[in-house]
């Protein structure tokens, strides 16, 4: 009622510029939205009948055969555990380091304190280039192994940057009072520091979470002949590339005990499961990025 | 005499060394240890541009140091078509994402915020940014799947409104592939951007569009003669950021939505590094083509970052 009463007393300019946002809107949403949800009706709809085409956002002929399918292959189950385990380890040891280097590094009295903070800031600008990070990687026999994933990522910048702003942004007497006392750094950082900068660390968390979730790259260049290493992002990509080298995806249909399945079928179920931690994780994700990228997008 | 007091200077900047370290041994504890592998990660690489100098053969007889070439490597790259073609395309893509990345971002914030609707608002803006946390191994999926020749909602669109007769070969045709990535970075990307736009447009004193607004001003022209003007110094700095990392822009996407009958225009030369140097062993090559981006890239940022300083007393660093 009040909307109608609040439309009623606009001007007639007003309506049409109203509705005009309005449509645009609309074509916001439906372009951003329309791709993922027509890949997710293609994913649970009948392989065969897909290729008659004319699949929009929900599937005609509903099907569960291509999940079926990904889930039976054996690469599928090793590469779920290579990706939640980098996920894990990856968040479970760079955040409370780069925590731990932001309070460092955001202590005034610290002798290294310029030069370290320096040489971290140039890390975002100069970079050596893929082959000799190559080199460097085999040199240090971190090519083929799982700690590709965690350390070479482990203590970024832009992150580090991020949380010692917010250090920064407390105030000193709470490190004084608490030195006072007789606490020594490492219970400033963790007694203290840790639970402030909660906001901080959530931002983190996700943010740490996603790439490694995400990264296919380190899997491509690093760990390619080494199938146990294998990730969800990086069979994907596998995927893709074989559909893009045949060119026409829809002509090599395969049987398999009298069911049918086409390799948009299989990609379209793969291209979900991939996505799905994150489209899980998204609502939570929503409450800390903006602030998050405020800050960096200012400090960057 | 001399001596002796030489010793007691020795000592006491000895004795004050060791009392910081005494009182700060808890943070070289942690600061030491980042400060190595810093130095390892990102420092240590940089060695490795000894390689564009020479010819490097991977051999356990021969170092990266034999074999020096000089330039050699820099002459060949810039009479390689191929190189030349990659850093034409790196520059071509990179100043169409930046360019119309962010005319679509900018056009994104003052949409949203426009929108007086709390509910409309909110879900125009969480999905417009949505894609973003999708890698481009999902993105390039999606992607493919709606560009594609055969029953691609593209394709049915533009069939459907009559503009085409014929299904068009999006993903396969080289004359497509740079509207291909632009079009897919505005769609995964644009969302994003918009968030730095809109926190800027909500930084803008609601007193100017009142007084507009008094003066008898509509919205076309409150968004035309303020908030356009307000976000001027936010859409400068963020383009000179951009510009900056312009032969850093994209790699991901020409790499997966690249195909090798679009090569010609997908190329860059961070696939090309890939492609002839870790691909085919030609390191030394290869290494000079990464050397010449790292050392352009250095130049643009700088020169960025000194016009930033300049027109909007804003330094990146």
């Amino acid at each position: 009622m009040k909307m109608l009463q609040e439309w009623h007393n606009k001007s007639l300019q007003d309506k049409i510029f109203s509705m005009i946002l309005l449509v645009l809107c609309i074509f916001v949403i439906m372009i951003t939205l329309y791709p993922m949800l027509n890949v997710v009706a293609i994913s649970f709809n009948d392989s065969m009948d897909t290729m008659r085409g004319g699949i929009n956002m929900l599937p005609r002929k509903f099907s569960t055969y291509a999940y079926a399918s990904i889930f039976d292959k054996n690469y599928f189950l090793s590469a779920v555990t290579m990706s939640v385990l980098r996920t894990l380890v990856g968040v479970g040891t760079s955040v409370p380091v780069m925590v731990m280097v932001a309070y460092v590094i955001s202590r005034k009295e610290y002798v290294l304190r310029g030069i370290t903070t320096r040489l971290m800031v140039y890390t975002m600008y100069v970079s050596a280039g893929i082959i000799p990070i190559f080199f460097l990687m085999r040199t240090l026999h971190l090519t083929n192994s799982f700690w590709v994933y965690i350390i070479p990522p482990l203590a970024q910048a832009y992150f580090i940057i991020i949380t010692r702003t917010y250090i920064l942004s407390l105030p000193d007497s709470i490190m004084e009072s608490a030195k006072l006392d007789g606490a020594n750094h490492f219970t400033i950082i963790f007694k203290i520091i840790f639970p402030l900068v909660k906001p901080v660390i959530a931002t983190l968390v996700l943010f740490v979470a996603v790439q490694q979730w995400n990264n296919w790259y380190d899997t491509f260049l690093y760990n390619s002949s080494n199938q146990e290493l294998s990730t969800l992002q990086y069979e994907l990509k596998k995927m893709l590339a074989a559909a893009t080298i045949k060119g026409d995806a829809n002509s090599m249909g395969n049987s398999e005990s009298g069911n049918f399945l086409t390799p948009v079928s299989i990609r379209a179920a793969m291209t979900v499961v991939v996505s799905v931690p994150i489209m899980a994780i998204y609502p939570f994700l929503q409450k800390y990025f903006v602030g998050g990228l405020v800050v960096g997008g200012v400090k960057e | 005499m001399v001596r002796s007091l030489i010793n007691t200077k020795k000592k006491t900047k000895t004795t004050r060394w060791l009392k910081t370290i005494k009182q700060q041994y808890q943070l070289l504890i942690i600061g030491i240890p980042f400060l190595i592998y810093t130095l390892t990660f990102a420092y240590v690489p940089l060695a490795g541009w000894v390689m564009a100098f020479t010819n490097y053969k991977p051999s356990p007889n021969t170092s990266m140091l034999d074999n020096f070439v000089g330039l050699k490597n820099f002459e060949r790259l810039f009479s390689n078509e191929v190189f030349l073609r990659s850093l034409r395309n790196t520059i071509a893509m990179g100043a169409l994402d930046i360019v119309l990345g962010t005319v679509f971002a900018v056009f994104l914030a003052l949409m949203i915020n426009e929108v007086k609707n709390r509910g409309l608002k909110k879900i125009t803006q969480t999905v417009s940014y949505m894609p973003h946390f999708l890698s481009w191994v999902v993105a390039s999926s999606i992607i493919l799947g709606v560009m594609s020749v055969d029953g691609g909602e593209l394709n049915e669109l533009l069939l459907f409104l009559r503009i085409i007769d014929e299904p068009i070969n999006w993903i396969g045709m080289e004359q497509y592939f740079w509207f291909v990535s632009t079009t897919s970075q505005i769609w995964k990307e644009s969302g994003w951007t918009a968030i730095i736009y809109l926190s800027a447009i909500t930084a803008i004193s609601m007193d100017m569009y009142e007084a507009a607004k008094i003066d008898g001003a509509n919205r076309f022209q409150a968004i035309r003669f303020i908030t356009l003007p307000s976000l001027m110094p936010t859409i400068k700095i963020m383009f000179i950021i951009n510009v900056g990392n312009l032969l850093n822009q994209g790699f991901e996407k020409q790499y997966l939505l690249g195909n090798s009958s679009v090569i010609n225009f997908a190329e860059v030369i961070d696939t090309y590094v890939i492609r002839y140097g870790i691909g085919q062993g030609n390191y030394s090559f290869a290494t000079a083509a990464g050397l010449f981006k790292s050392v352009v890239g250095i130049i643009l940022i700088i020169t960025a970052n000194k016009i930033s300083k300049k027109a909007t007393g804003e330094g990146v660093f």
